[in-house]
Order: structure tokens, then sequence, then C-alpha cells
């Protein structure tokens, strides 16, 4: 595998000496509110159309209008989808950013311009393509009101010819885009012609980028992680959906209510098998969650980390009570009042003891819209099974990028409901007691309201194994064993760790969510520059379980990759791990807010690994 | 109304059942405090309304107040949840079976303090629930602070005189769209019975604040929720016959002497006209008398405002007949054929 892409030119191209094939990362810098998300999401699927393996990465400010944005494609032979930092083709649109964009790019990169900017002086080992945006667009809109909506349309044409991007396709994801809206898909068909013919008229192919089809993308879908979670959510049943906006989750509720719109209404009475409340805040979106999920419902709700910390209190009672939940916390950076629309890895350490007393929770840990889907619907079955708050820990970058994937698969089977008393369990057990461990696993038999069934009164931690009030000091303690042996029971129900990369070496990684992409791509250029080979687990759930401790014995260091400062998923296993283990992990921490990239990953290792390991050659 | 005996000979109501499974725990309220009538109302209105148990739900906050759900309905569900969010947790429960029947009570701290931004929303929506307010005037679970209902002037048991304005948490709830909004006290057993039937036949939230004084912390001389207070400032705004559906109207009615509501389930709740005319159907008219009544240092008592027909909040979800949560899988997931759609519109 030729992972530097770079291959002998042809005769009939540039003056350039070489040609990279289906490895760069192109640039859009636009300013946000300025509608070029259409224009972006075209050229993108046009690449994937071309079967060519790409990702997207939207990276926005928290603002409505004005301020400087930036979507990245990056296109890779070697299906790497981690964020990649270095800029080859730069869509510069944005005025107000334009001088330092450009002067942050390597040399050979291309540059596509309005040349209105007057950009070309700036550095003269650039490419640079000016494009007469204002006439462009003035001739394919003659509506001036409407020309901004379009303006953005002229770069992808321009890109398509420079590129190489087969027209068809550029149409047909347009076509995608904006489907029924004739109008505007005729506006924007006629823009992007403009584009593409100028290019091909004016301005001669000078970098060396270009795409050439090849058969990676074939029958995969591309989507991103909130929209995977609302159609795991949706599949799995879900009835009840509380929630309350918040960057980046919103678009997870969004997208699922308009599923649940289409595809869950009774088609005989058109009635609606499911209910959506937009809560008031996120402790009445948790507050609601919980009701439904003690009244029976496959019940969840969706936030970042502010909504985590005010559903805190709310999560303890659902522990304490034993009521199912699901909770998504598509994790972004810090507090409101700093970088909401960037990403991060900052709740985990909080959300898996989130609340007082002695909690603990279950976590799943996505790391691929893939698993933001699967994930989704085995948080509902397990909420269900251990009759407790269940959190599936997704982030920013997995959930409003857009990512591959292999298509879902359909669910098979009956969702797991748990142990719900009936009559026949009634009649097994003889005496029922809403909190007594009649199995052994920690997990007793519930009776729903409505349900027929012996009736409770469900208090938080104040009650004995019959559920009666109580503040007796044995009651309390023999009830918090029990949910210490439930814990325990979770081991080996949630997904486990797996591992990612087998090797010969002694050294090891640890990753989990979204930093998944970087590391992998890190593994590969760890063996190419530095020989150095890897053996890399990735955590899937909290909590650990012995995957993870036999992981760790086999290794002599063990990194463990994560996206906040103060390394919170290895101050977790210090909570649990041995000594022995626990001495052998190292961290290797990122928390600029941006998707984590392969190069920060290995220029951290290679830096603790030291000077021992000289570099090898590879064929 | 109870007429038929069972085989024990005790009385039984229209479905049947005793008296004892309306009955709850025996309570650990201190012995006089308001909160402990108004459980043995909520268990008169019950087993008279002949309300099934077993489909009832019960549900509190914290305080006091908030352990009511202990003390009446045994047989029933219940949860006792955080401070301030039984709104929240009534409103999930409501939505995942829509066929049972909610009935909350909190406290004037745990509603109008930490909990009226839930309080609010609950009336905005329109969830069908009996929302009961035990108001003392204080916090009685951590010793008798002042609470946001307390008047402006009271005074603590400390000697502490109350500077800021009181919430009025009836005139809070018309204003905020309510579609059932009484008050009345712990003292008056007939009328506090009457107002919980009624509460009882509403479809949609409905709203009760009865003053409920704590004979620890807040029944003293220079309080305005003590017994004694409220007895002398209680302003009954007509009196109250409820006639449920089930029952026939056995007594004549002078014309023009009272002022008939029929709720949505088709019982009669007929007020007495006293000295004025009041249409308890009238949203301006309710808040008029909140204000004068509280103006005159009195408080307005009785059915204050009702909507009979209000769109409740299931209704406007357009929820399927069958609850929620119990609906069965090939009704909450879609068929494979569908699934692949959704994976094609992606590709
Ligand atoms: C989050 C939270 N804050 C504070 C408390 C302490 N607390 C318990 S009950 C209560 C006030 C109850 O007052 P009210 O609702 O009027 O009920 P009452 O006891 O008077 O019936 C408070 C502040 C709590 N339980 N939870
Ligand atoms: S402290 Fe007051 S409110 Fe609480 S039980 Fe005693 S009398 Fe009732
Ligand atoms: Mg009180």
């Amino acid at each position: 595998m030729s992972s530097t892409g770079v291959v002998a030119q042809d005769a009939t191209a540039s003056s350039s000496s070489r040609q990279t094939v289906n490895d760069f990362n192109i640039q859009v810098a636009t300013v946000n509110g300025s509608g070029s998300q259409t224009a972006n999401l075209v050229l993108f699927r046009s690449i994937f159309k071309m079967g060519i393996p790409v990702s997207g990465k939207n990276l926005f400010p928290s603002n409505i209008a004005g301020l400087p944005t930036w979507y990245t494609i990056r296109v890779s032979r070697d299906s790497y989808l981690a964020r990649k930092p270095e800029v080859d083709v730069l869509v510069a649109m944005n005025a107000a950013t334009a001088r330092e964009d450009v002067m942050g790019l390597d040399s050979g990169a291309a540059v596509v311009y309005d040349e209105a900017m007057d950009l070309s002086t700036v550095r003269d080992d650039l490419i640079f393509y000016p494009v007469p945006f204002a006439s462009l667009v003035a001739e394919s809109c003659p509506d001036a009101k409407l020309r901004r909506l379009v303006r953005n349309m002229i770069y992808v044409g321009v890109l398509a010819k420079l590129l190489d991007i087969n027209l068809a396709y550029v149409e047909e994801s347009l076509d995608g885009q904006l489907g029924r809206k004739v109008k505007a898909l005729e506006l924007n068909q006629s823009a992007l012609r403009g584009g593409y013919d100028y290019a091909d008229e004016h301005l001669s192919k000078r970098d060396r980028f270009v795409l050439e089809p090849m058969a990676k993308t074939n029958g995969k879908i591309l989507v991103d992680g909130n929209n995977a979670a609302a159609l795991g959510a949706m599949m799995a049943g879900v009835t009840v959906v509380a929630w309350y906006p918040i960057t980046p989750s919103s678009s997870l509720c969004e997208t699922l209510i308009d599923y649940m719109g289409k595809y869950r209404v009774d088609e005989e009475t058109g009635k609606a098998t499911f209910a959506v409340v937009q809560a008031e805040d996120e402790i009445a979106a948790i507050g609601m969650t919980l009701g439904a999920g003690w009244a029976g419902a496959r019940a969840m709700t969706s936030t970042s980390g502010p909504g985590i910390s005010l559903m805190a209190e709310f999560t303890g009672l659902g522990y304490y009570a034993e009521v199912p939940a699901v909770i998504f916390d598509v994790q972004r950076v810090g507090p409101s009042t700093g970088l909401p629309t960037r990403t991060a890895q900052g709740d985990i350490l909080s959300t898996a003891v989130l609340s007082h007393g002695d909690t603990k929770h279950l976590l799943l840990l996505p790391s691929s819209v893939t698993e933001c889907y699967s994930m989704s619907l085995r948080a509902f079955d397990l909420a269900e099974r251990f009759q407790t708050p269940v959190f599936v820990m997704s982030d920013l970058d997995l959930g409003m990028n857009s990512w591959m994937s292999e298509p879902f698969e359909y669910p098979t089977g009956q969702p797991d409901r748990g142990k719900l008393l009936d009559a026949e369990t009634l009649k097994r057990l003889k005496e029922w007691g809403r909190y007594r461990d009649v199995d052994g696993d920690g997990i007793a038999y519930r009776s729903l309201p409505g349900d027929g069934m012996p009736t409770y009164f469900c208090r938080g931690s104040g009650h004995d194994a019959e559920a009666r009030y109580s503040e007796r000091a044995d009651d309390y303690e023999e009830n918090l064993k029990r949910l210490a042996t439930k814990f325990e029971t979770a081991r080996d129900a949630v997904p486990g760790p797996v591992i990612e990369r087998e090797s010969e070496g002694s050294i090891g990684v640890i990753a989990y969510g979204s930093s998944h992409w970087a590391v992998i791509e890190s593994c590969d250029q760890l063996h190419h520059e530095a020989g150095l080979d890897l053996t890399y687990c990735r955590l899937r759930s909290l909590p650990f379980n012995a995957v993870l401790n036999d992981f760790i014995d086999r290794c002599e260091r063990v990194y463990v990759v994560e996206q906040n400062r103060d390394a919170q998923m290895l101050s977790l296993m210090r909570m649990e791990l041995s000594p022995e283990r626990i001495a052998k992990l190292r961290s290797v921490l990122y928390f600029g807010g941006l998707p984590l990239d392969a190069r920060s990953v290995t220029d951290t290792i290679l830096a603790s690994e030291g000077s021992e390991l000289a570099p090898t050659t590879s064929a | 109304m109870s007429k038929i005996a069972s085989s024990s000979g005790k009385k039984v109501n229209r479905i049947g059942l005793e008296l004892q499974p309306y009955r709850g725990d025996k309570t650990t309220l201190c012995a006089g405090c308001g909160h402990n009538a108004i459980s043995e109302r909520i268990v008169d209105a019950c087993f008279e309304m002949g309300v099934d148990p077993s489909r009832v739900i019960k549900l509190s906050g914290i305080g006091c107040s908030s352990k009511s759900p202990a003390y009446f309905l045994g047989g029933a569900h219940g949860f006792n949840g955080v401070h301030g969010r039984m709104p929240s947790l009534g409103t999930g429960a409501v939505l995942a079976n829509k066929q049972l029947m909610a009935i909350g009570t909190s406290g004037d701290g745990d509603t109008g303090a930490i909990g009226i931004g839930q309080f609010v929303h609950l009336m905005r929506r329109n969830l069908p629930i009996v929302y009961i307010i035990e108001d003392n005037g204080c916090y009685g679970l951590t010793k008798g602070q002042f609470s946001p209902t307390a008047d402006l002037g009271s005074k603590a048991k400390t000697g502490v005189v109350n500077e800021l304005p009181p919430i009025d948490t009836c005139a809070l709830a018309v204003e905020m769209g309510a579609s059932f909004v009484a008050r009345s006290f712990s003292g008056d057993k007939k009328q506090l019975t009457a107002v919980l039937k009624a509460a009882l036949s509403h479809r949609g939230t409905a709203m009760v604040d009865v003053i409920s004084p704590c004979v620890t912390f807040n029944d003293h001389v220079g309080s305005t929720k003590s017994y004694a207070y409220a007895r002398d400032h209680d302003e009954p705004l007509g009196e109250i016959d409820f006639i449920p559906h089930f029952q026939e109207i056995d007594v004549e009615y002078e014309p023009g002497t009272t002022h008939a509501v029929t709720m949505h389930d088709g019982s009669r709740l007929i007020l007495k006209k006293l000295e004025s005319e009041y249409d308890p159907t009238d949203r301006l008219e309710a808040v008029r008398v909140l204000h004068e009544t509280s103006r005159r240092a009195e408080f307005a008592t009785g059915v204050i405002y009702v909507e009979p027909d209000k769109e409740d909040f299931i209704e406007m979800l357009n929820l399927v007949e069958e609850p929620l949560a119990t609906l069965p899988l090939e009704r909450v997931r879609p068929t494979k054929a569908t699934f692949e759609k959704i994976l094609q519109e992606l590709r």
C-alpha cells in the first residue's frame, strides 16, 4: 500500500512534477450564515460518489452569522477519516481570514479565491486560482437578492473542473440536497455550470492534487452520528423523548422528530406511537425521561455537558430508585461561555459518577457512526435490563460531522425489556419485593403502574428490599451492596473493549470514542516513520472488564489517548485497576477543541518513546 | 352515594371497593398538620368518585407535603421524586401510559420556589394531572423558613417578618393557561372534598392550592397561614355542590341562584351564588377576584377558574389509544423495507 499517495505524474498534466492522487485536504473558509453548507455537502458527496473515501468536518463558531467558519473535506485513498490539519486545497471566501488562511498553507498548496481579494501577492510558493465570483454569480442568477444563496456553488463548479470530478455526480448530489426545491435547484445548477465553465476556459491546472475514481465507497452510507443515534433510537422502539436544545446534541432529537413523524405514525389512525416534548430545561427533560421509564416506556433525552450537570440530581434518583433511561451526551468543550461548538471528551469523569452519594453509571462509548447507531439500540436494552440510566457518550466530531459507514444492520430479535414482573414470575417467586435480589445478579423484578401486578412506592435511597420507607443503616448498606452487585453483573453485559490492532510489540495504546480515527492512523504513522508497532485496544463502555486487564498485562507501557486535559479515562482506571497496571499507563492528551488528528498522537508518543528508536526504512 | 355494602357488611363504592384500599400508611407528619387533613379528603374524594386505585399514580416532590402520597391510596403506585420536579416525572409517566390517573402533591416551597419553572410549564401544557399544593407559607421539612407564598408582613415563629410579596399560585396558574384552578382550606372538609372531586373529574391539569397550616412552625399569632387566620379570612366564592356524572341530580336549585358548569366527563359543578355573581369560566373575572380578595388580605376559595373542554397535552400530541409503554414491537419498530429506504437516502 502506498500510503503517501504520491505517484509519478503523467505527461499530459501540468507543469508540476508530481501528482497527488486521492490523498489531500480541501478546506473552504467562509463566513457563517453565508449558506455554504449546501455547496460543501454537494462537493463532499460528489467525491464520495466517485468511490473515494472522504470525511467532512465543519469547524464552526457559536454564532448565527458573520464569524469565520471552515469546512474541511479530507480525501483519503487509505480511508483515514481523522482530521488532517494541513490544508492542500484552500477555497478562500472570507476576506477577514483569507490572509491568515493563506499564510498557514504548506508550499505547493492550491488556493481558489475571489479575485476581488487580490491574494496572489501574499506568497509566491502557492498556486493561485482567482475567480471573479461577482460577475459569475450575476450571470447565473439574475435576481440580485438570491445571489448570496448560490454564490458558493461557483467554487464547487471550479473545483469540479480543477480536481476532475465528474459533473454528473455533482448534479446528482445537488439534486439530493435540494430535491424538490425546483427554483433553488435551477439557480444552483446554473452557478455550478458557471464556475465549471469559467475554470475550463480561464484556469489551467497547475497544482498537483487530483481525484481519480476508486471503488471504495460502494454500498456505503454517509451520515452524521446524531442522525445515526436517532435512527438507532427509533429502531429500538423509543416512545417518549424529552429534550432541551443545545449544540451539538440538538440535531439528534431534531432528526429523530423527523424520522418519527415519517415512520412512527399509525397508518390506520394517523396517531403517533411516540411523544416528543421540548422541555423547559434539562432537569425537566431527564425528569420526563425517568417518569416515562418508571411507567414502562422506552424513554430518552439528549444533551451536552451543561445539560448533563443539570441532570445530576435526577440521575442519582434514577440510579437509586432503579429507573431505566437513555441519555445521549454529545460532548463539547467546557461551559456555555467558551467554545460550545468545539469538540472534546470532557464529560467522561463527571458522567461516570454523576450525582451524589455512591453512584456509578453505565457509559457507552461509540467511536463511529456505525456505533452511534448500534449503541443507541443497545442502550435501551441495557437501561431496561439493569433498570438504570445509561449514557451514550458521543461528541461533536462524531455527532455533527459526516462519516462514511457500512450500512447499518436491521435489528434482529426482540428488545430486552428487562425483568418485568408478570403473573408467572409472581407465582414462581411466591413473594415479591421490588428490591429483592432473587436471582443473585443484583437486579430485582419491577412492576409497572397499570400492569395489574403488585404496586410499590418508588423513592430514592431510603427504602428496604420491599420498597418500604426505611432509614435503617443495615437497609441502606444492603441496598448499596446490591447496587454494586448489579454493576458487577453489568461488566460482562456491556460492549467490552476490542483489540483493534495486534502487534508483536510490547507497547500498547488505549483510546475510545472519536479519538479512534486519529489513533488507527497514528499507529500506521508510527509503523512507517519509526518502525514502532503498537497494539491498540479500544474501550467501548464503562464499567471496564477483564479484557482491559489482560491487555494491559500484555504490554510494557500503555498510552491512553483522550481529548481532555485531565486524563479523565485514565483517572477512572486509576480508581479501579491494580497499582501494577496503573504504573504502566501514560497519557496522550489533546484538548484544543478541534477533532483529534493523527500527527498530534504520533508526535506525543514518539517524544515519549525517546530517541532510542531509530527510524527504519520500510519497503 | 355509597350505599351498597360488601360481603363484610362494610360500605363499598361505585366500583365495589371498600374504603380500605383508598387509605395509605399511617402518617408520620405532626399531629394536627393541615397536610393530614388533605390526605383524608383525597381518600374521601377518590372513594366517593369510585377512582380505581390500581390506575392511579401518586407523585410528589420533596417536603412534608410531598410525603403525603404515602398516606393515601396505599394500593396505587407512587413516586416520591426530587425537590420541585414532580411535574416532569408526572409528564413522563402520563405520556408513557395515558390511561393512568395522576395525582400529585407538592408544597408551597416545592412549587413556588425551586419548582416554579416546572410548575408554570405544567400549567401551559395542560397535562392531565391533579396537582395539589399543600400551602403552609413555610418550609416545614427544613424547619420553618419562609416560602414564596408567605404573605408580606407575616411573622415567623422566630419573630422575623417576611418582607417580600407572595406569589399567588392560583393567579399564576390562571395566567399560565391552567384549565382548572381552585383554592381551599384544609379545615373546610365539605368544600375541599367537593373541590377535589371536581378536580378528579377534570380533563387537563387541575391545580388545587390548599391552605394547610403547619402546626409546628407557622400556626402562631402574626402568621397569615395559621388555622385561626385562615378561618377568619377565608372568603368562599359560593357554596359548591359537585354532582358526579354517575349520579342523578336530586336537588332542586332555585333558578338564578346557582351557576352550573358541566365538566368534560359530564359531572356537574354547581356554585351557589353568594352576594355577587361569580362565573368560574371567566378568566378575567378569576384574576380580578384573586387580586381583590388579596388586597383585602383575604383569600378567595372554591373553584376559581375552569375551562372544561380545553385540549389537554395528550390530545395535542395526538397519541395512539393504547399506552405507549406497552405498544408491541411491530408498532414501534419500522419494517425492514422502511429501514432500507432510510439507508438508501443516506447513500
Ligand atoms: C435540591 C434540594 N434543595 C433543598 C432541599 C431541602 N428541602 C427539603 S424540603 C424543603 C422545603 C419544603 O417546603 P415545602 O415544599 O413548602 O413543603 P412543606 O415541608 O412545607 O410541606 C427543602 C428546601 C432538598 N431536599 N433538595
Ligand atoms: S413540620 Fe409543619 S408541615 Fe411538616 S409535618 Fe409538621 S406541621 Fe406539617
Ligand atoms: Mg410549605
